[in-house]
């Protein structure tokens, strides 16, 4: 109870804390608060923004507590997310032609490949070679993006666009949108995604393979007498890491722009660390926290629209708030204390 | 007062819950001062939680605390420390980098002029250790420092810090024969300068050689209080456990089959950088089926890293040269899951880092090593039915308590973690047993039962190899016994064909 | 517990949600205010140069026409497309996007709500409630090439572009065509200080550059590289030479430097469309702003009139009514492909 509790309070909280700069800044809490409500949830084409944002947020939120429950910090979803997507408009930008069935699938197996691969790459990195996986990650995800200027605008460049994009894919790639949400992009990426949080959570609790991740992440040391080989179960939780944040790439290029547009991301991949955090790393909470991160970025949007004092950069404030409650754990303990004395 | 004296400690009806148990009950004791005071008491039984309510970490739910006949009501360890009292870890609280000076000063820095005045802390310092008898290498990281310096250095920082009453929690349970000796003589020393030290421990031969008086903890309760002039092992044993123990098992004599269970020859290990002591030099020894086999050494001789080299040798920072063979198998190449499936069953060294996942419900600690194990898995999907039932029966049939299978295994007293450790590498049916220092830290009872359960698993046909830096332990429970000195095997002598004495100048290297 | 109470009073806060809502936006003024959305791309309006000068001609059509104008500031790509709806939804009367990267939003927006006015700058829309206002920035850059090619004395000028892309080599192709009508000799020198969209905001990159190409013998370098322009400017004070500036008027900035500044009036042409759209005149289509109708222009002032000289001055002016005539033709990038 505690458990489900616990994070719902530091939303509160935090919520709290961001309309009262809202209000500081000259807006009443109660006309922002009614319009990140109308702009999250007010319509089906809103909502179905809020689902289109939560989805990518849902497969990095799984990375980075995958990669947690193996005691690996991964700061490189963006990069892995990055590469994925990249990977899959690179399938379709080479093979145009392909027929639907077997066109997504493709893609979307070059973009887990992808994703995969640089995952591994800092799990490798530190298993065998003891270099830091936060350092690691942190530092590809600026090689991914190297990497992705330059597949996009010299080697796959959309030669009828001035943005910085690959060639369009074929249609035969494009995975279903749902219709009923007024055009917003919701495609089948949301239900994979919902689908991924349930294997990833049958892989952490139910197999032997989840549980030696969970062990290594417990103690390394035990793990190690007990048998289990730490180093490849850290490649591995890395790997699917590296997976799960490549499958942002199916909803975003299948499933939205049919192609690669550089800087597509506004920090998935950071932004799924908080939701690991909020979501504490269960595969249920992912998608909770997830939802309410797409229902802020989509609900603070308007709020730029609807509001006179209230900017873009004001909305990033609030949901950062939102972030600090959620991560200042130790404040818990400390009320708690308080509370009992 | 009663007794005549100012109590230099006095806890009265001391309470507190933990959970759904009663960790204290109405504790009541009295601390004369300038006296070393035993509290003795099975794992579990209340003497640590006592001592945290004293120190300031806990809090009690009901009761009070005088020092010095003055009621004091703290809420964290700084308050403790201000009346001057300090406590010694069993797990020392030290930043291995860092030089003994600064660990001391952590926390207490002596300013001047905003800057941290060292040479005025170090004056103050060396005549402390001189003052006590404790010499220490101020400058060297305390990592590089033996255990038994690191407590010197835990010791001094509560005397820097001006405390009058030294708590200290199994002080010798990390220590080596010499280094016990050396660490009762400075307690000694202290006493005679008017320090109250309360000693909490479950050796029954130190609470008689170097206690005034002596608390019992039991359950919760305090079951007697006693001079120890007046006592017996016997009695204390007795009312530690509530029933009369057998401090020395009988072993029937072992019938070794032929077989090997173990075989490893010119095992070596190159320590880091010259001049290391911490490594292997040609190390060959044999376990047969169905016999125990003691390795006697003072700690840090090379045990940690044998086992290592056995249970991981494909890890290059484990093994340079050597071969290791269980049960016929050269496993020299092989990777550890498979080494362990063959039957070996391993009691770590370090129960909380090496043996469980001190966070996670004891369920899965019990799961540790078995999840690839048919009868809990299958096809990489854990059988949840199974797991779950046979740790419910391991927990009853080895007296795990309590046996709620959600509790963080941390939570378990250090013998019913170290029971639940031998509850699942029994598990596997054992025909390899490796058990390092298996009653580490651990009341009367377990140890008893412990012991019970290695030899009973020699009669099963198990080769046993036993590594402990108790001779008690190796002399009771070993049918051969090897004595390792500085990454060597030094001696072998048969049961019964050794002293004491005579083992204790071996591990010594004479 | 918690979940329970929630789920038990969510729907009708829901509901009590909307209907303040609703009450909230009928209250609003009825009269027939004319209403102006502008989504601003990723830059923002303090950009300092393209997204800045829209706002500032959006906020001019606001004061003189006492129009009602919102703006945002898009959050990422797919953000485009919600908040040009979310214009469409509230009775705008026009929408206008800023820059080539909301193309496609505003192409299927507009399809959704063909009622609606919207303007897109920088890129074509073909659709009869589309204005697309496009600058022959090459024209511009034609002049700026013969300015500078006249004020070298070493023969050699300078590019230093932003991102590489195909406007930005619009204006490189441009500025190389005016110098060589001015002496075919001249050696042009450019550099693109990246490919990303972080290109437009790297002045040390851009003094890199731009250090360069002083140290290798020019004397003018056009900085065609928003923010990264700055450090271009810098490197021309270190180095006592002349650099020119982009989109807005920057002569400025560093007085007697700024040889000039090649305009590209994106407040002019955003104030024109309001204007227009108020006034009930609003046409789709493509609407071009040249050296013909002032769009695009080269800038003189106090700044920069001590190092621009009336014999250059004239004879750009020749140049630009020749271009303007139609006698001169002006290679353009995107007509080349």
């Amino acid at each position: 109870m505690r458990k489900i509790l616990q994070p719902i309070l530091a939303v509160v909280l935090g919520l709290t804390l961001g309309l009262g700069v809202t209000w500081i800044a000259g807006e009443s809490p109660w006309h922002v608060l009614r319009i990140l409500g109308r702009g999250a949830f007010g319509s089906s084409y809103d909502f179905g923004m809020t689902l289109f944002y939560a989805t990518p947020l849902i497969f990095t939120g799984l990375s980075v507590a995958v990669a947690f429950h193996a005691g690996l910090f991964n700061i490189g979803a963006e990069g892995q997310l990055t590469l994925g997507a990249l990977a899959a408009a690179a399938v379709g930008a080479l093979w145009p032609g392909l027929p639907a069935p077997l066109a997504p699938v493709l893609a979307g197996v070059a973009a887990i490949v992808a994703g995969t691969c640089w995952g591994a790459i800092p799990g490798w990195l530190r298993a065998r070679r003891g270099s830091h996986e936060v350092i690691n990650t942190i530092m590809l995800n600026f090689v991914a993006a190297g990497l992705a200027s330059y597949v996009a605008l010299y080697l796959l460049k959309n030669p009828d666009s001035q943005n910085p994009e690959t060639r369009p894919m074929g249609a035969g790639y494009l995975i279903h949108q749902f219709g009923f949400f007024g055009g917003a992009p919701v495609s089948a990426a949301l239900p994979l995604a919902v689908g991924t949080a349930f294997l990833i959570w049958m892989l952490l609790w139910k197999t032997a393979l989840g549980f030696e991740i969970r062990a290594v992440g417990q103690s390394e040391s035990a793990a190690r007498v007990a048998g289990i080989d730490t180093g490849k179960i850290r490649i591995l939780a890395m790997a699917i890491a590296g997976g799960l944040a490549g499958l942002v790439g199916i909803g975003e290029v299948l499933g939205n722009a049919g192609k690669f547009r550089l800087g597509f991301s506004p920090d998935y991949g950071f932004l799924g660390i908080a939701v690991a955090l909020l979501g504490r790393n269960q595969p249920l909470g992912v998608v909770a926290a997830a939802l309410l991160f797409g229902a802020l970025h989509k609900g603070t949007a308007d709020l730029d629209m609807e509001t006179e004092h209230v900017t873009r950069e004001l909305s990033l404030v609030l949901q950062a708030l939102i972030i600090l409650s959620v991560s200042a754990e130790g404040l818990w303990s400390w009320m708690k204390k308080r509370g009992q004395t | 007062m009663a007794e005549g004296f100012t109590a230099a400690v006095e806890l009265r009806e001391l309470s507190r819950r933990c959970g759904n148990v009663a960790a204290n009950a109405g504790i009541n004791l009295r601390v004369e001062p300038g006296t070393i005071h035993g509290v003795i008491g099975e794992n579990g039984a209340g003497k640590s939680t006592a001592m945290k309510i004293l120190y300031g970490v806990m809090q009690p739910d009901s009761g009070d605390i005088f020092i010095d006949g003055k009621k004091c009501v703290w809420t964290s360890p700084t308050d403790a420390i201000a009346m001057g009292v300090g406590m010694v870890h069993q797990h020392f609280m030290l930043a291995g980098p860092y030089s003994a000076l600064d660990n001391i000063l952590l926390g207490a820095e002596p300013r001047r002029w905003g800057m941290i005045d060292r040479k005025r802390a170090r004056a103050r310092l060396e005549a402390l250790a001189s003052q006590y008898g404790l010499p220490v290498d101020w400058d060297r990281p305390i990592e590089e420092l033996p255990v038994g310096i690191q407590q010197r250095i835990e010791i001094l920082k509560l005397l820097y810090r001006e405390a009058r009453i030294l708590i200290l929690d199994e002080p010798t349970a990390v220590l080596t024969p010499q280094e016990t000796n050396d660490l009762f003589c400075n307690l000694k020393k202290l006493r005679s300068e008017g320090k109250t030290i309360l000693l909490i421990t479950h050796k029954l031969r130190e609470v008689m050689a170097f206690t005034d008086r002596v608390t019992v903890f039991r359950a919760g309760k305090v079951t007697g209080e006693v001079q120890t002039a007046q006592t017996t092992p016997q009695e204390l044993a007795s009312l530690m456990v509530g029933r009369k123990v057998v401090l020395n098992i009988n072993v029937s004599p072992a019938s070794p089959r032929p077989e090997p269970a173990i075989e490893i020859a010119g095992l070596s290990l190159a320590g880091e950088g010259a001049g290391s002591r911490h490594s292997l030099s040609n190390v060959s020894l044999r376990v047969n089926r169905g016999e125990i086999v003691g390795i006697a050494g003072v700690e840090g001789n090379g045990q940690s890293e044998l086992l290592q080299a056995m249970l991981h040798p494909r890890d290059a920072r484990c093994r340079t040269s050597g071969t290791v063979q269980f049960l016929n198998e050269d496993v020299t190449a092989w990777e550890a899951l498979k080494i362990r499936d063959l039957g070996v069953a391993v009691i770590p060294q370090d129960r909380q880092h090496e043996g469980l996942l001190l966070e996670r419900p004891v369920s899965e600690s019990f799961l540790l090593g078995l999840q690839r194990n048919p009868a809990f898995s299958r096809w990489g999907l854990l059988n949840s039915g199974n797991w779950q039932a046979a740790a419910t029966r391991a927990m009853k049939e080895y007296d795990v308590r309590p046996g709620d299978l959600t509790m963080p295994a941390g939570r378990l007293s250090g013998g019913n973690q170290q029971k639940l450790i031998v509850a699942r590498e029994f598990q596997r049916q054992p025909r390899v047993l490796i058990a390092a220092q298996p009653t580490r830290g651990v009341d009367v009872g377990a140890i008893e039962f412990i012991h019970e359960r290695i030899v009973r698993a020699r009669d099963e046909g198990a080769g046993v190899l036993l590594v402990s830096f108790e001779l008690d332990e190796i002399l009771a429970l070993s049918d051969r016994i090897l004595v390792m000195y500085e990454g060597r095997i030094v001696a072998e002598f048969n049961r019964g064909g050794v002293s004491e004495r005579e083992l204790g100048l071996k591990m010594a290297g004479s | 517990m918690q979940r329970f109470l929630w789920d038990s009073i969510k729907q009708p806060v829901r509901v009590a949600l909307l209907c303040v809502a609703g009450l909230v936006v009928s209250l609003q003024p009825a009269f027939a205010e004319f209403k102006v959305g502008l989504v601003l791309d990723r830059g923002g309006k303090d950009d300092k140069s393209f997204n800045s000068s829209a706002y500032e001609g959006a906020t001019e059509a606001k004061k003189k026409l006492g129009i009602f104008l919102k703006y945002v500031e898009a959050t990422d790509d797919n953000a485009y497309e919600s908040q040009l709806r979310a214009f469409a939804q509230r009775d705008f009367d026009l929408i206008i996007g800023i820059g080539f990267a909301q193309k496609e939003a505003i192409k299927k927006i507009a399809a959704q709500f063909p009622q609606k006015h919207f303007a897109i700058v920088d890129a074509q829309v073909d659709a009869p409630n589309v204005r697309s206002l496009m600058f022959e920035e090459h024209e511009g850059a034609y002049l700026i090439g013969a300015i500078a090619a006249m004020t070298s004395k070493t023969g050699k000028i300078g590019f230093v572009g932003g991102m590489d892309i195909p406007l930005i080599r619009r204006f490189a192709m441009g500025y190389e065509a005016g110098a060589k009508k001015i002496n075919p000799q001249v050696t042009i020198v450019a550099n693109y200080v990246g490919v990303t969209s972080e290109a437009w905001n790297n002045p040390p990159k851009g003094k890199e550059l731009a250090m360069t190409q002083y140290d290798g013998g020019v004397d003018v370098i056009f900085a065609a590289a928003g923010a990264s322009g700055l450090g271009v400017f810098d490197a021309a004070e270190e180095r006592k030479k002349f650099a020119i500036g982009v989109d807005a008027n920057q002569d400025w900035t560093k007085p007697g430097l700024i040889l000039t500044s090649m305009l590209k009036r994106v407040d002019e042409a955003v104030r024109s469309t309001i204007e227009e759209a108020q006034a009930a005149k609003f046409t789709g289509g493509v609407k071009r702003f040249g050296l013909a109708n002032k769009g695009i222009d080269y800038s003189f002032d106090q700044y920069n009139a001590s190092v621009l000289t009336e014999a250059v001055r004239k004879r750009a002016d020749e140049l630009k009514a020749e271009i303007i005539a139609g006698t001169i033709t002006v290679p353009d990038y995107y007509k080349k492909q």
